[in-house]
């Protein structure tokens, strides 16, 4: 299955690199310079972006979910998603940055979030405390974004902001790729190192710690990598839902319901999810300006409420 | 051996110090809240309390060729399939081992269990696979609480006897338990009684009468136990 997700990702990511408002053949034969920084430019950091992202919440959310034990956890219920949109929000309006500032801005977000949550839940926490202080964290930063953005200076900031909220990966650049990369790769190797402990965690905490598994350490290894793969994704991309939330429930039957085996082709799969769907929306009539997020969110949520139907 | 020197987490477990021997059958009874399951888990070095363990002269450091740890809640959130379950047993991260997962699940009699989703089985079922996954790395120690819980009478039996013949292949087990008749099978019990171990010793020293009516506040007769 991991070849199968691999190879889709490979040929999403061609079809994203090929496809789009603008036919870059037609173009590279009338004015190649402008076809080439096109290429370059937007084209490349939008499909290496989408891949990314769309790992970084797929392993997140498997990890969550294994981690918690819970098939109902996202990435989300940690906070730096919430951190990251927080700090992108305040950046963009007192520092009036660009799309650079906001992304740095959400980049220290996703960290202060995490600083928060770590000392809210305290040395040595459970899982339950820690979840717990996760969701209070995230209330806590949501009500500060409704505030930050009640207090916008002007109509334009607000809808400016309000559209980057939504999540999108419209007219990013290369400077954005170069600094979300490292931090979501960093967070994936550090969630793929984390799979086998996770695996054990499946019979319990005591019985995983009575295995060898050192639970603070992993569970502090965990919610870090959680905190760069999807606060990195947030501060440059925005806020895009579901995916973490999904995709491992697409992938767990495959690898026999194994939680942290499912951490790759989770990000495998969140990888060719989130092409495809910006692929999607990049393909829309013009005048339909829908975005990324909400996107995800409209396929995700009905998907959602069929998992919870399925559960009663 | 294991050794535990003065465990203890107030106000559940006073201060109690114990030697348990390898090829022993321990059990360990009492009533509801007196403290097995916190003293079983402190010998598993899993206590937040205080005191610790030494096996054979050193401090305990978990592993799972060393000692095994099972818990009494059945639960199990992911619908994996059993011998999945059984394998975990084996430690994270390692090998797959068909052959040593197939004889946990045959001595625990649930070979035919092998492929199903442990979230669609009994309480009872479940109870057995996960007692093959406690001992599916064939530790020195197994820890275990309340394992013949949820069982028939007949799988009640099949496990004392395979914690008997683990016992004899020098396997230190010790296990909390209800059923006083399945108790007398244990070469040592344990009476525990309000965080205190009360009563230390063969069966039919721990379950004499006095002690049954005045811990237990029961009695036998022609008909079983009666409430006194």
């Amino acid at each position: 299955m991991k070849a199968g997700l691999a190879l889709l990702c490979i040929v999403l990511a061609l079809a994203s690199l090929a496809l789009g408002p603008v036919d870059l053949a037609a173009l590279w034969a009338r004015d190649p310079e402008l076809a080439r920084s096109l290429f370059i430019e937007l084209r490349l950091p939008r499909t290496g972006l989408a891949l990314l992202i769309g790992a970084g919440l797929g392993a997140s959310g498997a990890a969550a979910q294994a981690l918690f034990r819970n098939p109902l956890a996202s990435p989300d219920v940690l906070g730096p998603s919430s951190g990251a949109a927080l700090g992108a929000v305040l950046a963009g309006y007192f520092l009036g940055a660009g799309v650079i500032g906001m992304a740095m801005g959400g980049l220290a977000g996703a960290g202060i979030s995490l600083l928060l949550l770590l000392a809210l839940a305290g040395r040595g926490a459970g899982t339950t405390r820690l979840v717990l202080a996760g969701v209070a964290v995230s209330m806590l930063l949501g009500v500060a974004i409704n505030l930050a953005l009640s207090l916008a200076p002007s109509p334009f900031a607000l809808y400016d902001l309000m559209f980057w909220l939504m999540g999108s990966l419209n007219d990013r650049s290369l400077p954005q790729l170069a600094l979300a990369v490292p931090l979501i790769l960093i967070g994936i190797v550090l969630l793929l190192r984390a799979a086998p402990a996770l695996d054990t965690l499946a019979l319990g905490e005591e019985v995983a710690q009575s295995l060898g598994v050192g639970l603070s350490a992993v569970q502090a290894r965990v919610v870090v990598a959680i905190a760069l793969a999807t606060g990195a994704g947030v501060a440059v991309a925005g806020s895009i839902g579901f995916i973490g939330l999904i995709v491992p429930h697409l992938v767990r039957p495959y690898v026999g319901h194994q939680p942290g085996s499912a951490v790759l082709p989770s990000a495998l799969a969140g990888a060719a999810l989130l092409s495809a769907a910006d692929i999607t929306v990049r393909l829309l009539p013009a005048g339909l300006d829908l975005r990324l997020g909400v996107l995800t969110a409209l396929i995700g949520a009905p998907f959602f409420l069929c998992l919870i139907m399925g559960r009663r | 051996m294991l050794e535990a020197i003065d465990l203890s987490r107030p106000p559940m477990l006073a201060p109690t110090s114990l030697v348990l021997h390898p090829g022993q059958l321990t059990g360990v009874i009492g009533p509801n809240g007196a403290g097995k399951t916190t003293l079983l888990k402190a010998l598993a070095g899993l206590s937040r309390g205080q005191g610790h363990v030494r096996l054979d002269g050193q401090p305990f450091v978990p592993h799972p060729r060393r000692l095994a740890w099972l818990p009494a809640s059945r639960d199990s959130v992911w619908p994996m399939p059993a011998s999945a379950l059984v394998q975990l047993g084996l430690g994270p991260a390692a090998a797959p081992d068909p052959a040593a997962v197939a004889a946990a699940l045959a001595a625990c009699d649930a070979t035919a269990l092998a492929h199903r989703p442990v979230s669609q089985l009994s309480t009872g079922e479940r109870a057995r696979i996960l007692l093959a996954r406690a001992i599916v790395a064939r530790p020195a120690w197994l820890i275990l609480d309340e394992p013949i819980a949820n069982l028939d009478p007949g799988h009640r039996l099949d496990v004392m006897a395979l914690l008997a013949d683990e016992a004899a292949r020098g396997c230190g087990a010790v296990l909390a338990l209800h059923d006083l008749d399945l108790a007398r099978r244990c070469e040592r019990l344990l009476l525990i009684v309000g965080g205190v171990v009360v009563c230390d010793g063969p069966p039919e020293f721990v379950l004499a009468p006095g002690i049954l009516a005045t811990y237990f506040g029961i009695r036998r007769d022609n008909h079983g136990f009666q409430r006194i």
